[in-house]
């Protein structure tokens, strides 16, 4: 059997199924050397700012435990509670044996030449595992940070949720304020044991030139609900990610939520795939994108494979000046007894709700930020509340710097 | 004080008003009646400043104020405030939120919430999935945020049921500032709870020469009533409550009959708006 390093060899140049193509070789895989930092506080100004727009609470209040990795360095890793292991991916593979068990068991490297070189030139990553009917209900947070002008960063995430835990995530992406060219490639695989739960909220805040590749897989089992949440809204040159959930225990559950907000010049590529292969699975994919002149194309897919499962697209655009935006929604029923639904619409804000708010005294801008304000409020069932407050917040943030 | 002279308004192709003239007095509340698809409706929107009612003739003046062609923020901010018939529903955008962003000096919303009975609201999308009386008391609560001078009020009984359309007539009466002590008309006195309205006074505002006295108000003394009210009704519940000073029939596009509101409602239940229109003018 081909090694997964021959594997990877071979798929170098592979272009990915979807997204338009990125050289490789006009980034950097050169990493300045970025030192351990124990107190958050003593970072610079700029880069707890930066890591704020992406989530990351500096002072850790509300926080079970902090990863942050600048370029390829982790600089911060640790769990403040009791059934939390957050460790950087390097170590792990170096003093645990049973990560193996994890490490490219559901994401291939062979998909693109993205993967072939996350796996060939691993910088670092982050796992975050809670132990058995471990209950860890404040958020963990991870941040990844792009500091150098023109950086390759290639990152390796493990999240594992074991048998009856609770696990919730907030995962931030954001770059320098002095960095307008970079590419990330993140591979992130998920594995939501029995009857766990799994909220993953991931936060991007990146610069006009950077480019976005991430690559995620998950599982769950039987009775295990997994949550997943992405937001997108400040200007990025191309993001492409579709990330895939398969359900493979009884009664198992996956929702995805997407906010996203596409400028001029940029291009995101963003949607999801749920695979429902066992009884009583359910899967729900809802996203709200925004165009303000950029390109959005919104795709979701739900594979129902087996009878009894329900399965539900919601896929709502506005186009507010300029841009295109293409809903893609799929489904597939491959045998008798499932229920799949979708609902898509794209257009503009209607113009009786900005007259409506403005006869109560708001201007004409005023009114169209409060709607789209409120497009983008979607209510995520299950969501712990400081996470909520922390997507309300990002949301804020970035809609008074787009809009 | 609000005076439309002459107003001729389209929508699309259709000649809706026609050179109709009105004239509310500071402090006055009028009553305007008229068959469906009458153009009352449309002339609320006018006043407001709906941009799809085209004013193809006439001249609309607030305060002294050429409003004919003012944008509706700037008419809002003006004073002018309307309780719509359909509101749109705004998916996302919660019933405070939209209450905060009515008044512009901050208010009480819990508390104003409290009083129109609608605090279980607030965290709700605003009229998405608002029964019929529910989105009247909506209206009212952010008229009441906005503490309009001039409050156009579309159908705000319709659908009310029969607990709620006291609460509704007496919000009514508040914005209009008609609730303290003895009301200078005294219509609603004469009603039984439950029956038509039997005798009525005249209640015809004292003027000056110029006609632009405002009404005292009873009850608070040195407190001038200002606040202009315009209300739509077919029901006629609200005469029950709100004691107004005229009543107005809009026909064939124009102000075809005035008078007092209750004896116009009256006329109306008995030989219907062509007649009654004819015979008060
Ligand atoms: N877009 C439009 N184009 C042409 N005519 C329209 C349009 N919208 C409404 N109308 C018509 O304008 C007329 C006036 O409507 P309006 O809503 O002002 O009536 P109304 O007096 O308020 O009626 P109701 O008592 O039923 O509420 C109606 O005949 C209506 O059908
Ligand atoms: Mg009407």
């Amino acid at each position: 059997m081909r090694s997964l390093d021959d594997r990877a060899h071979e798929a170098k140049d592979k272009k990915a199924a979807i997204g338009p193509d990125v050289d490789l070789d006009a980034y950097s895989l050169e990493s300045p050397t970025h030192v351990d930092v124990k107190n958050l506080n003593l970072m610079p100004e700029a880069d707890k700012e930066k890591m704020a727009f992406a989530g990351l609470d500096i002072s850790e209040k509300e926080r079970s435990g902090t990863y942050i990795q600048k370029d390829a360095f982790a600089i911060h890793s640790g769990s403040y509670q009791d059934g939390l292991e957050i460790i950087p991916i390097r170590k792990a593979l170096k003093e645990m044996d049973w990560i193996q068990e994890y490490y490219w068991k559901l994401a291939s490297v062979d998909t693109d030449k993205y993967t072939a070189q996350a796996r060939l030139d691993l910088q670092n990553g982050y796992v975050i595992r809670a132990l058995p009917g471990k209950k860890i209900t404040l958020p963990a947070q991870a941040c990844l940070y792009l500091d150098k002008e023109g950086f390759n960063q290639n990152v390796h995430n493990i999240i594992i949720a074991e048998e009856d835990s609770e696990l919730h995530i907030i995962s931030g992406c954001a770059s320098a304020s002095h960095v307008t060219r970079g590419l990330h490639v993140g591979i992130s695989e998920f594995y939501v044991k029995k009857n766990a739960k799994l909220s993953f909220s991931m936060i991007h805040h990146w610069a006009e030139d950077v480019v976005v590749r991430p690559r995620s897989v998950g599982i769950v089992e039987k009775g295990g609900l997994f949550l997943s949440n992405y937001i997108s809204m400040k200007p990025v040159k191309s993001v492409q990610s579709y990330p895939t959930i398969y359900l493979v225990g009884k009664g198992a559950v996956a929702r995805s939520y997407s906010l996203l907000v596409g400028s001029p010049g940029s291009e995101l590529d963003v949607g999801g795939r749920i695979y429902l292969r066992a009884k009583d699975t359910r899967a729900e994919i809802v996203s709200r994108a925004i165009t303000n002149g950029g390109n959005i194309i919104s795709r979701g897919d739900i594979v129902a494979e087996v009878p009894g499962v329900r399965g539900h697209l919601e896929c709502h655009g506005l186009i507010l000046n300029g841009g295109v935006m293409h809903a893609i929604p799929e489904l597939k029923g491959m045998v008798d007894g499932v229920e799949l639904s979708h609902e898509a619409a794209v257009g503009k804000i209607a113009q009786e709700e900005i007259l409506y708010l403005m006869s109560r005294g708001l201007t004409e801008e005023e009114a169209t930020a409060t709607i789209v304000r409120g497009f983008l409020s979607v209510d995520i069932p299950d969501l712990p509340a400081p996470l909520k407050a922390e997507i309300d917040r990002a949301v804020d943030l970035s809609q008074k710097e787009v809009m | 004080m609000l005076l439309i002279e002459d107003l001729q308004v389209k929508l699309g192709n259709k000649k809706i008003l026609k050179h109709l003239d009105l004239e509310i007095l500071p402090g006055e509340t009028h009553i305007l009646f008229g068959p469906n698809g009458s153009g009352k409706t449309s002339l609320l929107m006018t006043i407001m400043g709906y941009p799809q009612y085209k004013v193809t003739g006439g001249k609309i003046t607030f305060k002294g104020e050429d409003i004919t062609h003012m944008t509706i923020d700037d008419r809002a901010r003006l004073g002018i405030g309307m309780s719509y018939q359909r509101p749109p529903s705004i998916q996302g955008l919660k019933t405070r939120r939209i209450i905060e962003a009515c008044s512009r000096d901050g208010v009480d919303v819990d508390a104003l919430a409290k009083q129109m009975n609608f605090t279980d609201f607030l965290d709700r999308d605003i009229n998405v999935g608002f029964s019929g009386g529910e989105i009247k008391r909506s209206e009212l609560l952010q008229l009441m945020a906005q503490d309009a001078d001039l409050a156009l009020f579309d159908e705000p009984e319709s659908g009310v049921d029969l607990e709620n359309i006291s609460l509704i007539g007496n919000t009514i009466n508040a914005l209009l500032q008609r609730d303290s002590g003895e009301q200078p008309c005294s219509a609603a006195r004469q009603c039984e709870p439950a029956g038509p309205c039997k005798a009525v006074k005249s209640c015809e505002p004292t003027k000056s020469s110029k006609g632009e006295t405002p009404f005292k108000t009873a009850g608070q003394p040195g407190m001038t009533r200002t606040k202009i009210g315009l209300i739509i009704t077919h029901t006629g519940f609200i005469l029950d409550y709100v004691t107004a000073d005229k009543g107005l029939v809009l026909y064939n596009g124009v102000i075809a009959g005035k008078g007092h509101p209750a004896e116009i409602f009256k006329q109306i239940r008995k030989v219907g708006y062509k007649e009654c229109a004819r015979c008060a003018a």
